[in-house]
């Protein structure tokens, strides 16, 4: 039985349509991730499977029950916001035993269930502070608290590290993904991060205007975007998009790139599936992740790499440290490549790279759909 | 470019902990001399005659009648008495009655203390409903209670003495209760109003989820974390409601009169030689629980002046 | 694991009863507010107006007369005087404030020490009753007692300062003892506009070189025009609804030099058995004060609904 059903829910203002009918099912234990740019209906939805908000149409299911008329408090579930919203006149302790005080569970109970609670979260020093003496991390790890001592049937988080700087952000993912992994939980979380999204989740929800663009997990979402638009949104850098035309070069098929009437640059192409054939002599948008892009030493000579190569100028350089992400003029495009670290090249060299076209992906040019 | 409080805004905060700027002259230490001069002594200027009626009004309170006749209002009492002051508090004559003033000074604290509390408790609720709990034209309804706070209180004199005379509690301390707050939801209103929007919505979403209720947000999550604008609306619920003259000069009489109605009388129906020194007396005594309030609460009346008057 | 009840997996579903006053309950608490506010706020003032179209002396008579009420408090030379006092006095006590308090708020601005204590100096009138500033001033300008006596005594032999007993000066004691109150009112509010002013604007015009004076003048003041507007809105309320200032202060006398409106109307529906025509002159203090907040409170709310901060 899955953990939470999200059935054609539709969310609408007046007459203006917020949620245009999502369709998520999810199963115990996962991690699903709602990511998406702002006002793209994540936070809604989020807040709709809590009983914060009303469903204008469709079902929400929690264990096999339908919720829509269920207040919050009924629906077994446990929410971790943003901003921690820890209530600042009580204590640690008083915070995550509230939700126990207000179902009237006896004191011992309520002890011994946030005892526990703190040993997980090692919280235990600092049950009788306030919120206001603790540390941003330290806070949200009593938010968690909270959440953890009800015992739900699904974990909700809105955003929750996005109040936290870059490096404490990292270790608080870090300490989310170990608690998922421990208490087998399911969890729906929101975020507008997709490093987040990717880096957590078991499947993950792309969402854009009040629709959902694909549900799948981080490999799918990454390698196999269903539209530009996830093409686009996952992975920093993001994929590198241009229109292009299929050509029949010889047995096979090559990829033409031309911006104007500048040079055309022309990557013949492995076999491909049926679906892309049937685009030969057509445009289409290619898409291929800046780490396919990788720098050809001339001295290298032909060392057996199948890879096609190509020649393109350096626009700009930029190290990261890890690696070097440099702005190529290919065919009178920009693509984005990830280059290794140590690789000397500046702004205007003209250089020579070998692009894996394996992983090219196309979109057709007029539904930026995937073409598959 | 912050505005003074509008509708939509919250109270605005403590004037003191602004930075200042400095012109060149400043940064460089050659802010100049002679115009520090010119600023401190216009203020010093002004603070004494701002202070002077003051000033004149507890000097005057401590003289001997002959003192006043004879000297003028800012000199010191050559011989310092505090009779002025028992007999404003004990003998003067109100009306026809002369047991002092103290007996109004009672009746006052009795309907502000009452009015304060049942005012601001409603005051604090209304702002709980309006800004947690979303319904159709709540705005509105704002609006329309908001509306009270600026009518001139001439308008409801007549039908509210006849209305008090109908439910029998015309002339009395309930009567003058019930008055002051009827028309002091509105302030209490709008204060707690604008303080609860500034409140996060995330705390009352948590609460709900943890299952408090209406009630149970409100006692436990709200009002413990009310503590400034409680003291806002209370300062200023105390400071209007014991400087009230008109409702009480409408819907009171005799016995049941508040302290200015007492002592508007005391000082103004007075024949003979003026005890000039037991009506300043009276005033002190009338003015010194606002006084206080001020003195103690200074940052809090501010605020409840920038809020409540700069309303937009 | 599944020890501690979440409360859901129990109970299928709350009882309905319960359901239904939890959704009415918010709107239950507010009725007692909105039922007060219609009956004691709109309700009165429909009554009011009612009464003044009808022909009410000592009690509410239901009959009928169109303006006559209105005729008749305008046939009163005693309200000519009361609008007159409220033109000048109106006037005069919105344009001293304005200057007094701008000019204390300038001042203060200027990093002085004590400026808490000078602020609370000018601001503790606004916490006195008016009772207790008119009698105070009323001392004060006491003819032959106060100021008058003490600068003869200073050498000023010839001092005369009796406003307060002249028919024709009287009205300006009130504007002082009026602007003592709420000057430093108006004072607060300028305080906390300036030091709402972007700093940067001003250090730019430093650079540009201008002087002290010169950035005031052009920069700063121009950009306290809400404040002004504010400002003037809630002195012109405070001077229509003005009473209690002038009752202890001058009785509305000498004769009726000081009267005002809100005097008159007290007078006629208290004093005088004239219902009809306290409740036409109350009806035109609503108007007035209408006439002022009105358009002011209609610009705000439209300006905030615009995202205008």
């Amino acid at each position: 039985m899955a953990s939470l059903e999200i059935k054609g829910v539709k969310k609408r203002y007046g007459t203006h349509e917020i949620l245009k009918g999502i369709e998520i099912s999810v199963e115990a234990g996962e991690f699903l991730v709602l990511v998406g740019p702002s006002g793209c209906g994540k936070s809604t939805l989020l807040n709709m499977i809590a009983g914060l908000d009303t469903v204008s149409e469709g079902d929400i299911v929690i264990a096999g029950r339908r919720v829509n008329d269920f207040h919050p408090s009924e629906r077994d579930i446990a929410m971790v916001f943003q901003s921690y919203a820890l209530y600042p006149n009580m204590t640690v302790e008083q915070n995550i035993a509230f939700g126990m005080e207000m179902r009237k569970v006896p004191k011992p109970e309520r002890d011994a269930a946030v005892r526990d609670v703190a040993k997980i979260l090692q919280l235990d020093h600092l049950l009788q502070r306030r919120p206001s003496q603790l540390s941003g991390g330290q806070r949200q790890r009593v938010a968690m608290g909270r959440a953890l001592v009800r015992k739900p049937k699904i974990f909700l988080f809105d955003e929750p590290l996005s109040n936290l700087d870059a490096q404490l952000r990292v270790d608080m993912r870090t300490e989310i993904k170990k608690l998922h992994q421990r208490l087998g939980a399911t969890i729906v979380y929101v975020t507008h991060d997709q490093i987040e999204a990717m880096t957590l989740a078991t499947r993950i929800a792309v969402m854009k205007g009040g629709e959902l663009q694909q549900l799948g997990t981080p490999a799918q979402v990454y390698n196999r975007p269903a539209n530009t638009f996830v093409a686009g949104f996952m992975g920093s850098p993001r994929m590198n998009l241009a229109p292009a035309r299929l050509q029949r070069n010889g047995d096979g098929l090559a990829l033409e790139i031309q911006m104007g009437d500048r040079p055309k640059a022309q990557i013949p192409l492995p076999p491909q599936p049926p679906a892309v054939s049937a685009y030969a002599g057509k445009e289409v948008i290619a898409g291929v992740r800046a780490e396919a892009i990788s720098y050809r030493r001339a001295s290298n000579g032909n060392d057996g790499d199948a890879r096609p190569i190509v020649d393109a100028t350096i626009e700009v350089t930029e190290p990261t440290g890890a690696d070097t992400l440099a702005l190529l003029t290919l065919g009178g495009h920009e693509f984005t490549a990830r280059l290794d670290p140590d690789v000397e090249l500046r702004s205007g060299d003209k250089a020579q790279f070998r692009i894996d076209m394996s992983k090219l992906v196309c979109f057709d040019p007029q539904t930026e759909r995937l073409i598959s | 470019m912050p505005e003074p409080a509008g509708i939509d805004s919250r109270p605005t905060g403590d004037t003191t902990m602004q930075q200042h700027w400095d012109t060149p002259e400043m940064a460089q230490g050659k802010g100049s001399l002679r115009s520090r001069v010119v600023i401190y002594g216009l203020l010093g200027f002004f603070a004494l005659v701002y202070l002077l009626p003051l000033i004149v009004m507890v000097l005057t309170s401590f003289k001997p009648l002959s003192e006043i006749y004879a000297g003028n209002i800012v000199a010191l009492p050559k011989q310092w008495t505090v009779e002025p002051w028992v007999s404003a508090w004990e003998t003067a004559c109100v009306g026809l009655s002369c047991n002092g003033i103290k007996g109004y000074f009672w009746n006052s604290t009795k309907m502000t203390v009452l009015a304060v509390i049942l005012s601001t408790l409603i005051g604090l609720l209304n702002g709980y409903v309006l800004t947690k709990w979303k319904f159709k034209g709540a705005n509105v309804l704002f609006g329309l209670i908001l509306f009270g706070c600026f009518i001139p209180f001439q308008i409801v004199l007549i039908p509210m003495a006849a209305f008090l005379g109908k439910v029998g509690i015309a002339s009395s301390t309930a009567g003058l209760v019930f008055v002051h707050t009827v028309y002091g939801l509105c302030f209490t209103t709008l204060y707690a109003r604008n303080y609860y929007i500034a409140f996060p919505d995330e705390l009352v979403k948590s609460a709900m989820i943890d299952g408090a209720r209406f009630f149970n947000i409100f006692w436990r999550i709200l009002l413990p974390n009310s503590g400034p604008i409680i003291i806002v609306t209370v300062i200023w619920q105390f400071t209007n409601i014991w400087n009230d003259f008109l409702f009480g000069a409408s819907f009171s009489t005799g016995e049941s009169a508040p302290m200015t109605v007492a002592l508007n009388n005391v000082v103004n129906t007075s024949t003979g030689e003026r005890p000039y020194n037991v009506h300043m007396a009276a005033a002190m005594i009338a003015a010194f629980p606002t006084l206080l309030v001020y003195i103690f609460g200074g940052r809090y009346f501010v605020r409840g002046l920038m809020a409540g008057s700069v309303k937009g | 694991m599944e020890t501690t009840d979440s409360g859901a997996s129990a109970t299928q579903e709350a009882p309905r009863f319960s359901r239904r006053l939890q959704q009415w309950l918010p709107k239950l608490v507010l009725s007692p507010t909105l039922l007060i506010t219609l009956v004691f706020v709109y309700g009165f003032i429909l009554w009011t107006s009612y009464l003044s179209f009808t022909k009410s002396r000592g009690y509410p008579v239901h009959e009928l007369v169109g303006f006559l009420q209105y005729a008749r408090v305008w046939a009163q030379p005693r309200w000519s005087v009361a609008i007159h006092n409220l033109a000048i006095f109106g006037v005069l006590y919105v344009a001293i404030c304005l200057f007094l308090g701008l000019l204390l708020a300038i001042l203060l601005d200027q990093r002085i020490r004590q400026e808490g204590t000078l602020r609370a100096i000018f601001l503790y009138p606004m916490a006195l009753s008016f009772i207790v500033t008119g009698t105070a001033w009323k001392w004060m300008l006491n003819p032959g007692l106060g100021i008058e006596k003490l600068v003869r005594e200073w050498g000023w032999t010839g001092f005369k300062f009796d406003w307060i007993v002249n028919e024709d000066m009287a009205i300006y004691t009130v504007v002082i003892a009026a602007v003592w109150q709420a000057s430093g009112f108006v004072m607060a509010m300028f305080l906390a506009g300036l030091r709402g002013i972007d700093q940067d604007i001003i250090k730019a015009a430093s650079i540009d070189g201008a002087t002290l004076p010169r950035i005031y003048w052009r920069i700063i003041i121009p950009q306290l025009r809400p404040v002004f507007l504010s400002s003037v809105v809630i002195l012109a309320h405070l001077a229509i609804k003005s009473y209690d200032l002038v009752v202890a202060l001058t009785g509305g006398g000498p004769g009726y030099a000081t009267d005002l409106p809100s005097l008159f109307m007290y007078a006629h529906t208290f004093t005088r058995n004239q219902l009809g025509m306290g409740a036409a002159s109350a009806v035109m203090m609503l108007l007035t004060v209408a006439a002022i907040m009105v358009p002011y409170l209609y610009s705000e709310v439209r300006h905030a609904r615009a995202g205008g901060h």
